[in-house]
């Protein structure tokens, strides 16, 4: 007896639960709600930099190189008056200050995490929704899309670098190349057992048109697993451009990012540990609120997944 | 079963050869001239243009291609601009140092993390159970390098248990040559057992809420049999899976790895290739990681009959 209400009641009321009950949802879980604190701590951070008492993050200091955390110099102005300046974190091997750095980097960090996941998205989703929909040419894209996930994703990454001069853009480019295949994998998979939904086929039935069709029927489904899919390219693309910065094959090192600051760093690490340490920290902190983010959405968007 | 095995093969080909075809087109997309680069700075117009046609590259592109893989299919694998020396020769004096890098993190990935992931869905929502999943994400969001400096820091400088960097063959003494592999090997596991405690969990937990679990239970039987006998066994192909798509972090892994510890290794060579743009070598070497990678997963896919009765081809 208890299950007949349901069926008896209308379809509209059913599905998708509305968009504010999923956001509080989201903000009572308490994984999702740190992961977003500390998230929107760093990007204010980033946007904030020139004001949280950093100085020119490029600027280079012969006199006072290699400098440890706490290191306090007097840096005279062009009119004559003095400034004690303190080094927070101490200098690196061209004497500029760390501290700056590492806050000017979080823009970098973050400016490539949002590029690379929303780049990468809109490339994949596009191609995935040829894939699923144009039966002729899924063969064909999802074969290529296979060699492409053959390469172990660095080395791919590793391989485009190398074909361009080192330089933001390439390195973007490269870190976006191999997470494609995988957002082409997940729509591809949503549009073909969508296509198979009643609602799909009642709407090509009334003779709605393929752009209408793919953009209210089809690609709504795809927007939560996207959602998730993105924080975690999000947080492998910082994690990549650290890893290019460090091998020395990424940004120029003179862009202060957190893998180029740890790159510089290596030569004199056992001395002076701190030039990878607080850049190391910053990094491992805002990856791990995304992955935090990424977990909570995916729990919360897809409730058959909770706990696992 | 056989037949199975052979379409399952086959389908691998059409995979490498998309590998092969990327592999070989990013060489030709490269600017500059390969002939001019094998020359040097001195050589003559001549002399370039005798290089350009000993490599073929005086064809059009789809007959390059056809020369190149099949010199590939023989095993010839051209020479290094950087190293001056045969590829073939060049990548077998660096096998040792990754295979040995290769296997020692595997082991110890799947002797830590499969105890830990059925711990933790035994013991599901504890605070072992926290920890686990805890440390399963924090070892994703933690670049390799950061790891191996930390180590390095703690057990090679601050204690002096191990050499800070370096590699010594087998050949030269076990007991050495384990001293200089157990850090990198212990960083480049943690991102390996994140991954697979991750889905030993998910996997065993599924499996914990079986009728024949609790018939097992009910029979009596020792909590720790049912774990790893009933429990394990049948949750082992997700597992099993998991392991085989975590060797592309780990080949990842043993690019950053060996550069961290000065370790003389494929991942080496492929980062002073990079850097010296030695294209034939990074060719090479991409194409050996992808296929021992795509080997690998073949060989997984094929063993999962072995681990699991009821899958029958």
């Amino acid at each position: 007896m208890s299950a007949e209400p349901t069926l008896l009641a209308p379809v509209a009321a059913e599905p998708v639960p509305p968009a504010r009950t999923v956001l509080k949802r989201l903000l009572h879980n308490p994984v999702v709600a740190i992961g977003a604190a500390v998230l929107l701590l760093m990007t204010l951070i980033g946007l904030f930099a020139p004001w949280l008492g950093t100085i020119e993050p490029t600027a280079i200091n012969p006199s006072t190189r290699n400098r440890v955390p706490g290191f306090e110099r007097t840096i005279r102005a062009d009119d004559g008056t003095t400034t004690v300046f303190k080094h927070r974190m101490g200098t690196d091997s061209l004497g500029r200050d760390v501290y700056s750095r590492v806050v000017y980097g979080a823009r970098v960090s973050l400016l490539i995490a949002v590029s690379v996941a929303s780049v990468a998205i809109a490339i994949g989703l596009v191609i995935g929704l040829i894939a699923g929909y144009v039966r002729p040419l899924d063969g064909i894209i999802m074969r290529f899309m296979d060699g492409l996930m053959a390469i172990p994703g660095i080395l791919l990454a590793i391989a485009v670098v190398s074909l361009f001069r080192s330089g933001l853009t390439s390195v973007i480019i490269a870190i976006i190349v191999p997470e494609i295949p995988r957002v082409v994998r997940v729509v591809r998979s949503i549009v073909l057992s969508v296509r198979e939904e009643p609602y799909v086929e009642a709407a090509i039935m009334q003779g709605t048109r393929l752009p209408k069709l793919m953009i209210r029927h089809i690609l709504p489904n795809t927007i939560a697993p996207l959602i998730v899919q993105g924080t975690f390219i999000a947080a492998s693309a910082i994690l990549v451009e650290a890893i290019l910065s460090f091998l020395g094959i990424g940004i120029p090192p003179e862009i202060p990012t957190w893998g180029n600051i740890m790159a510089e760093g290596r030569n004199l690490f056992r001395v002076f540990p701190h030039n990878i340490l607080y850049p190391g920290i910053f990094l491992g902190i805002t990856v791990l609120a995304v992955n935090m983010l990424g977990d909570g959405l995916r729990d919360t968007l897809d409730p058959k997944m909770t706990g696992r | 079963m056989l037949g199975y095995i052979l379409r399952r093969l086959l389908a691998t080909i059409p995979v490498l050869l998309i590998v092969a075809v990327l592999v070989f087109l990013m060489l030709r997309l490269t600017p500059g001239d390969p002939a001019a680069v094998i020359a040097g700075d001195n050589a003559t117009t001549e002399q370039i243009a005798l290089i350009r046609n000993r490599l073929g590259l005086d064809q059009p592109i789809p007959t390059q291609f056809g020369i190149w893989a099949g010199n590939l299919l023989r095993g010839e694998l051209g020479e290094s601009f950087f190293f001056k020396k045969p590829i073939g020769e060049l990548i077998a004096g660096r096998i040792e140092p990754t295979l040995s890098l290769a296997f020692a993190t595997m082991l110890i990935a799947i002797c830590v993390a499969i105890p830990l992931g059925v711990l933790a869905a035994y013991k599901h929502g504890s605070w072992i159970d926290r920890v686990v999943m805890g440390f399963s994400v924090l070892g994703f969001s933690v670049p390799v390098f950061v790891i191996g400096y930390a180590l390095i820091y703690v057990f090679a400088i601050t204690l002096g248990w191990f050499p800070v960097q370096g590699y010594q063959p087998i050949s030269g003494g076990f007991g050495g040559f384990l001293q200089r592999l157990v850090l990198p090997a212990v960083t480049l596991s943690v991102i390996y057992i994140a991954l697979i405690a991750r889905m030993t969990r998910a996997s065993v937990l599924e499996v914990l809420n079986e009728d024949y679990i609790r018939t097992a239970r009910a029979k009596g039987q020792v909590e720790r049999k049912i774990l790893f006998r009933h429990a394990l066994k049948n949750a082992a192909v997700p597992i099993v899976t998991v392991v085989g798509i975590g060797i592309a972090l780990l080949i990842g892994g043993v690019v950053v790895t060996e550069s961290v510890f000065a370790i003389p290794g494929l991942g080496r060579l492929t980062v002073d290739a990079v850097l010296a743009r030695d294209y034939p070598t990074i060719q090479a070497v991409i194409l050996l990681f992808s296929g021992v990678y795509v080997g690998i997963n073949l060989l997984i896919d094929l063993a999962y009959s072995l681990f699991d009765p009821r899958i029958r081809y």
